[in-house]
């Protein structure tokens, strides 16, 4: 399934992007390469894995093979090394391109619909299972 | 009339089929008119900025940032070798350098064999290249992909961002834009 979801995704990006069948190597140090610290990698690939890559839209940086996104995990990596905090790389990334490059939504003036809407409608959800169960009397004529 | 009265009234029958056609037809227009999936700069309207690119071709120039802020207006360009669309644009960027317009290059993850073979086919409009070989700058510039050129202010402010390849039809606007910027 996933492969064949996989499938489904490159196809579309062959049939809408002809201009991505690009070669080159990506010569970022830390794109393909692990942080040795294990604790590290842990925090660079949980933060990677929420990141949109911003050539191949649908994925993550971690699981995207586009160049800029080797780059992209390059400058996360090296950044954890150095103790960078993983929410100021998310911001540093987001006042460069916009929440669009986030994969985990801000609670913005915006946004708000997104959070508040579930619980709407888990509420309406309620009230009217509630009529339905007790109210049976309310209900016959 | 029979004797249990219907409960809904009778238009509501058709409901689930309105509903249907509603939702194909924001399908079709979706596939048929996808959506702009251009990511741009945020940072249009403010600084360029900091970074000093080593040169990416021996006995040539890097690129600082602090040239961008000279007082003259800049044009930035952000390609690569590899890049197919680079190759269409090298003629309106030639234009526009003939044109005396000063055209900085970033050289995005690429090799000096490769620049090099870039500029003999293609022609060499730019006055400085840096050498931006992991895409940290790319990155800083909110730049998403390549080509990309950035019309900068004499004093290094960021005023414009053209995603993609300069098309003759875009020498105009991007003519407009360095004027503007010159004011």
């Amino acid at each position: 399934m996933k492969r064949l979801l996989l499938s489904l995704v490159a196809l579309g990006l062959a049939l809408t992007a002809p201009a991505m069948a690009q070669e080159e190597q990506s010569t970022a140090p830390y794109a393909y390469r692990q942080l040795d610290d294990p604790a590290k990698e842990t925090k660079a690939q949980d933060l990677m894995e929420s990141l949109r890559c911003l050539q191949c839209q649908g994925q993550s940086i971690a699981d995207s093979d586009a160049p800029i996104a080797g780059s992209m995990r390059s400058l996360v990596r090296e950044r954890i090394a150095a103790g960078e905090d993983p929410e100021a790389i998310r911001a540093w990334l987001i006042e460069r391109y916009g929440d669009y490059v986030s994969y985990a939504p801000q609670l913005t003036g915006l946004t708000w619909p997104l959070f508040a809407v579930p619980v709407f409608l888990m509420l309406i959800a309620f009230l009217l299972l509630r009529r339905r169960f007790t109210g049976k009397t309310g209900d016959a004529k | 009339m029979s004797d249990t009265p219907p409960r809904a009234p009778r238009w509501a029958i058709w409901l689930p089929l309105v509903l249907f056609l509603g939702f194909f037809v924001l399908v079709m227009i979706g596939l048929y008119r996808p959506a702009d999936r251009n990511v741009a700069s945020a940072l249009v309207g403010k600084g360029m900025p900091r970074f000093d690119l080593p040169p990416a071709l021996p006995g040539r120039p890097g690129l600082d940032s602090k040239i961008l802020a000279n007082g003259k207006p800049h044009l930035v360009n952000v390609f690569a070798s590899w890049c197919v669309p680079c190759r269409v644009e090298a003629p309106q960027l030639g234009e526009l350098a003939k044109a005396g317009v000063p055209i900085e290059g970033i050289s995005v993850r690429d090799t000096t064999e490769n620049l090099q073979g870039f500029l003999e086919e293609n022609g060499d409009p730019f006055q400085r290249i840096g050498a931006d070989d992991d895409g940290k700058v790319q990155l800083a510039l909110g730049s998403s992909g390549v080509p990309e050129t950035y019309v900068v202010d004499g004093k290094g402010k960021i005023v414009y961002q053209h995603i993609g390849e300069i098309r003759p039809e875009h020498l105009g606007l991007l003519l407009g834009k360095l004027r503007e910027a010159q004011q």
